[in-house]
């Protein structure tokens, strides 16, 4: 146990890998063998991102160095700054972690059904193994060009899942818009990191972060690191990929893509608030992930009103969803002077890391039910649908509880986080009503979005092609039904939710001092 | 040096609650709190009392019969395809009278590739206006 | 004034990799542009290391000079591999897009609004 848990940042990267690779050998024997291979290897995954999550929660940072005899030898004697490849977990990394192994999980579960009747499943299984590893390298490293190489992971692994239904031209032409974007994106990321490379000659987050100035070139590399990883994450204007993406890929693979725009979203977070922790000029950065955050929820959730196929839908709501996101995170940034934040400040990046929490399940769950509805009846267009609820009577319920939570209506989890950011966000120095009343109006919105699914899809008479439409089969339902328990169980508890696993995250994103601590080892 | 809610008005709300079972779903947002735990048996016995004053209605009807079947003024009910409202044709009150800001959102929603990219150096150059050259 | 030119040559290459992906119908003629950025990129990761009168950093039968860095080679190898997969990728895309809509270009494409 001893030995899982110091080499556990590395093992959690390495297992997926190792599965990803093995996956098309296993899958010759047999498929259900493939199958029952994938979920091991998640299972074990997810056992380790646990063990990791309890150590981390208890003893703080953790720092695996790759390579060194006693693995957190950080900076060796003689050497003035630290050396080799460093993953270092403090409390945010494991949350994001715990996020991506265990919807990896539901989304296994859930195409064990769903993609059944498909071939090319072993790569389909292949990939989406490699997705998540490179996901977790994203989560777990202190390094920045060790960001660079699984971000491209990633992207790669991402797209070629979008266009996995071959046999349609749309897909291939979303994975083209994503892919392109993506790789543009990945570059200005890799030339921001040779900037930094050059001008101080390391590539560790923590030591770059303990000796960068706030110099033209600095600047330069910042504005590149904050546009590419905004525009991974899904914020308005470079949001045009997302609706393509998530409308066009399996339902099974759209939920891993939520993950990793998530991701993008913590690689961000970690740029502004550990690497220029101790130089960024907080207001002005604050405030513009504050109107990228307003903006990607008021053109989200407006775009998202007129769309007629299910998954752009949601897609469109998805980039909404990340606009709260970067309310709560900007508003605690724009209160952080000098190493000190206010009193709403924390709250609000409390808010905003529960809301990555929260909107992961909620649009993974709706996502899951536009898949079950793909399913049963092979149209995701709304103009042809309707009437579904007499005969997928778990579907709808499923449907309800994640209308529910995504538009913000308690009990849920959705209503918990929307209050704190609305509520923190008004409380911001100058315009900061202005920041609540939109969220709070397209919140309202986004309730008539999603009641304009449910009629369509669900909700009216009998119609007579839908007939012999019968409701999702059993694994689909579970794999849905694990999503609406954690989504009933944060809504209902959400303070026991925030104190164990919040909070730590919360401070640990804000004391770049720590992080930096913990690699330089007090020299 | 992080903010911390101030002790006293912890003390204060946790002393007005009758239940410590009650305090357990309790969020402390920094201007108020919500408790979904009450809300829930709050919503139960909502529910409660409507269904005892729903129990008080008419309860005998001929099912299958005149009583149950649609009511339009006398005109014969249309199929059940024609009844349905169709996604399209849903919130036109809104988006039409927001036609002012949804068509150029829409148009330029354009799906061409390349304004993919335009945004994205766009952006990238408001930024470093921003950031680099303003402050 | 010299000892520049690498920096110029990495901000016009990128300058007209830009350009392709922004102006240009085509989807060969992106991905072209995308493969130019990236070799703009990796020039200027090769650029970083250079020390002046360096010799190459291999310690077999080394003259005693100084070497240039090292580092920056291996973050550009990576990086060319990186970019070939994504240009493999991009390229069966494009193949595809072909093979369903009979055109490249960029502005014959169903997914929009």
């Amino acid at each position: 146990m001893n030995f899982l848990l110091t080499h556990a940042p590395i093992l959690i990267i390495a297992l997926p890998l190792l599965g990803a690779f093995l996956t098309p050998l296993i899958s010759r024997l047999h498929p259900k063998m493939r199958n029952i291979f994938v979920l091991t290897i998640l299972i074990f995954t997810g056992f380790l991102t646990m063990l990791l999550t309890r150590d981390v929660l208890a003893n703080g940072i953790r720092v695996y160095v790759l390579g060194a005899a006693p693995s957190t030898l950080t900076v060796p004697t003689g050497s003035i700054m630290p050396v080799r490849i460093i993953l270092e977990t403090d409390a945010l990394s494991v949350l994001m972690a715990m996020i991506s192994v265990s919807l990896a999980f539901v989304s296994a579960l859930y195409s064990s059904k769903f993609m059944e009747n498909r071939t090319g499943l072993d790569k389909y299984y292949t990939l989406l193994l490699l997705l998540l590893a490179g996901m977790l390298g994203m989560e777990l490293t202190g390094d920045l060009f060790n960001l660079f190489v699984f971000l491209e992971i990633t992207s790669i692994s991402g797209c070629a899942l979008v266009a996995f239904y071959t046999d349609r031209g749309e897909s291939a032409e979303a994975a083209f818009k994503y892919m392109l974007i993506g790789t543009v994106g990945a570059l200005f990321v890799l030339f921001a990191v040779a900037l930094l490379y050059g001008e101080y000659d390391a590539l560790n987050i923590g030591y770059l972060a303990s000796k960068i100035q706030y110099s033209f070139l600095d600047k330069i590399a910042l504005v590149l690191l904050v546009g590419a990883f905004a525009m991974k994450a899904g914020s308005v204007p470079m949001h045009m990929w997302k609706p393509d993406a998530y409308g066009e890929a399996p339902a099974s693979v759209v939920i891993m893509l939520v993950t990793s725009s998530l991701a993008s979203l913590y690689a961000l977070l970690r740029v502004c608030f550990t690497l220029y922790g101790n130089v960024l000029n907080t207001a002005v950065v604050g405030w513009i992930i504050i109107v990228l955050g307003v903006l990607s929820i008021f053109v989200g959730v407006t775009m998202a009103l007129v769309q007629n196929k299910f998954s752009r839908l949601i897609g469109y709501t998805a980039v909404a969803e990340i606009g709260y996101m970067l309310l709560g995170v900007g508003v605690g940034l724009a209160s952080l002077t000098n190493g000190s934040i206010e009193d709403y400040g924390l709250k609000a990046v409390q808010g905003g890391l529960f809301h990555i929490m929260n909107d992961a399940l909620d649009l993974g769950l709706l996502f899951l039910v536009a898949g079950a509805v793909f399913y049963s009846t092979g149209k995701s267009d709304l103009n042809k649908l309707g009437g579904l609820a007499h005969n997928m009577k778990y579907t709808t319920i499923f449907f309800m509880i994640g209308l529910a939570a995504v538009s913000g209506l308690p009990p849920m989890n959705g209503f918990a986080s929307k209050l704190i950011i609305y509520e923190t966000s008004y409380q911001l120095e100058p315009l900061g009503p202005i920041l609540s009343i939109i969220a709070i109006l397209s919140s309202i919105l986004m309730l008539a979005v999603f009641v304009k699914v449910f009629h369509s899809a669900f909700l009216g008479p009998k119609l007579k092609e839908y007939e012999n439409v019968k409701d999702a089969p059993r694994s689909m339902l579970i794999a849905m039904g694990i999503l609406a328990v954690f989504i009933i169980i944060f809504g209902l508890f959400p303070d026991t939710v925030i104190n164990t696993i919040i909070k730590p995250a919360a401070n640990a994103l804000i004391d770049y001092q720590g992080y930096i601590d913990k690699i330089m080892g007090g020299v | 040096m992080f903010g911390k809610l101030s002790n006293m008005d912890f003390h204060v709300i946790s002393q007005q609650k009758p239940f410590w079972l009650l305090s357990l779903g309790t969020l402390e947002t920094t201007a108020g709190y919500w408790n979904a735990v009450v809300f829930v048996i709050a919503f139960v016995v909502i529910a409660l009392v409507v269904y005892i004053i729903r129990a008080f209605g008419e309860k005998t009807y001929k099912k299958g019969s005149e009583q149950t079947k649609p009511f339009l003024s006398g005109n014969p009910e249309p199929e059940k395809e024609k009844v349905h409202v169709r996604a399209d044709n849903l919130f036109w009150g809104f988006t039409e009278a927001l036609k002012d800001y949804y068509t150029p959102a829409v148009r330029g929603h354009t799906g061409i590739v390349n304004d993919y990219v335009y945004w994205f150096v766009i952006v990238l150059a408001g930024l470093f206006i921003i950031i680099g050259v303003g402050t | 004034m010299i000892q520049h030119f690498p920096f110029i040559a990495v901000v016009i290459l990128i300058g007209l990799g830009i350009y392709a992906c922004m102006f240009k119908r085509n989807l060969i003629k992106i991905v072209i542009g995308v493969s130019l950025i990236e070799s703009g990129v990796n020039l200027f990761l090769i650029t970083l290391g250079y020390v002046k009168g360096g010799v190459a950093p291999i310690y077999t039968n080394a003259p005693g000079t100084n070497m240039v860095l090292p580092t920056p080679q291996a973050l550009t190898l990576t990086s060319i591999v990186i970019g070939l997969a994504t240009t493999a990728l991009m390229l069966s895309f494009a193949v595809l897009i072909y093979k369903h809509y009979s055109s490249i270009d960029a502005k014959t494409r169903r997914l929009k609004g």
